[in-house]
Order: structure tokens, then sequence, then C-alpha cells
């Protein structure tokens, strides 16, 4: 697949969004790194495996569409990371729940009523 | 223009790779550690899907998808030990 076969057009949102990409997978390493607490920390991977990923799969898309034909089997890598994103951080989430993890946020109010 | 931006793509996840790995190796929980292995599979896979896009081969695109699935595979297996001891009942 020579990338110079394309349209500049499609050239240029082929780059901008693998750009686009590798920035949100570093966007959520560095959430994974720098945030505080466990709880605030399972956020973070979710920007890298939608937007990133993402990202990564729709310049592919966008590739093979502008020079190329057959099915698209990036959309199942997609659609796959989609689905299981949520059941592994809400699994993470009741191990941690489990261990009693300590977490940053205040208690709740005591209603005294 | 692509060469440049997919060169690009790979060492913006090269760097995520190795924060990640410094997550796993520091958390101070379990599930921290299980959590850095999962966003580990996942910017594997996109490392993956940028060296397809520069070699040009579209076989690469089977092997994201079964990390991505291995990866889930094991997460889950490891979140399920951590909370119960057990991966299966």
């Amino acid at each position: 697949m020579n990338p110079d076969s394309l349209h500049p057009l499609a050239q240029a949102i082929v780059a901008a969004l693998l750009v686009l990409g590798g920035l949100f997978c570093l966007v959520g390493a560095i959430g994974l790194v720098r945030l505080p607490d466990f709880y605030t920390r399972l956020h973070a991977p979710t920007k890298a495996s939608t937007l990133g990923v993402g990202g990564l799969l729709l310049a592919s898309l966008v590739w093979q569409a502008a020079a190329g034909s057959g099915f698209p089997r990036e959309l199942l890598i997609t659609l796959f990371l989609f689905v299981t994103a949520p059941i592994s951080a809400n699994l993470l989430a009741m191990a941690a729940l489990h261990r009693r993890t300590p977490s940053i946020a205040p208690e709740p109010p005591v209603d005294r009523s | 223009m692509i060469p440049a931006a997919l060169a690009f793509a790979c060492g913006a996840i090269a760097l995520a790779m190795a924060l990640t790995a410094w997550r796993l190796l520091r958390g101070p929980e379990p599930t921290d550690r299980v959590l850095a292995l999962d966003t580990l599979y996942v910017n594997t896979v996109g490392l993956v899907i940028v060296l397809g896009l520069w070699h040009g081969s579209s076989l690469l695109f089977e092997a994201a998808l079964l990390i991505a699935m291995l990866g889930f595979v094991a997460t889950v297996a490891l979140a399920r030990y951590i909370s119960r001891g057990d991966v299966a009942e």
C-alpha cells in the first residue's frame, strides 16, 4: 500500500487521524501515571482505548476506503474494544472495592434525621 | 506526510507503553497493576495497527484482534482472581 497513491486530502485526513490516535494513547498513559487514586485512574485508559485506538482504526479505514476495497476488519477491533472496556472496568472496580482500596473521595454526609 | 505521522504515532504509543510499565511496576495495589496490564494490551493493539499500516500488510489486523481478545480474557481472569480467589466457579 503506497501512501503516495492517495488523494492529497485523504493523505491529510489519514495523517491527522494517526496523530490524534497516538496523542490520545499518550494522554491515557499520562493519566494512568499522574492521577492520585485507583478509582480516578480507572478513567484514564478509557480515553486511550476509545479515542486512541479508535482514531488509529479510523485512519486505517480511511486509507483502505481511499485506495482499496473489501470489508473493513478494523471495525471488528473497535467494536470489540467498545464492548469489553466497560466489562473489564466494572470487574476491576469490584475487585478494588472487595480489597477496600482507599479512596480520596470524602465520606458521604451521615443523615441524622 | 503519512510516514511522518506513522512515525509520530509509533513514538507516542511507545512512550505511552513506557509510562504504563512504570505504573505496572509502581502500583501500590494489585488492581493498579491489572489496570496497567490491560492498558498495555490496548496500547499493543494500537502499535500493531500502526505497524500494519506502515508495512502495508493486512495480516497484522488479525494479530491485533487476537491480542485484544486475549487481553480482555486475561484482565477478566485476573480481576476475578483478585476479588474471589478463583477464576471459574
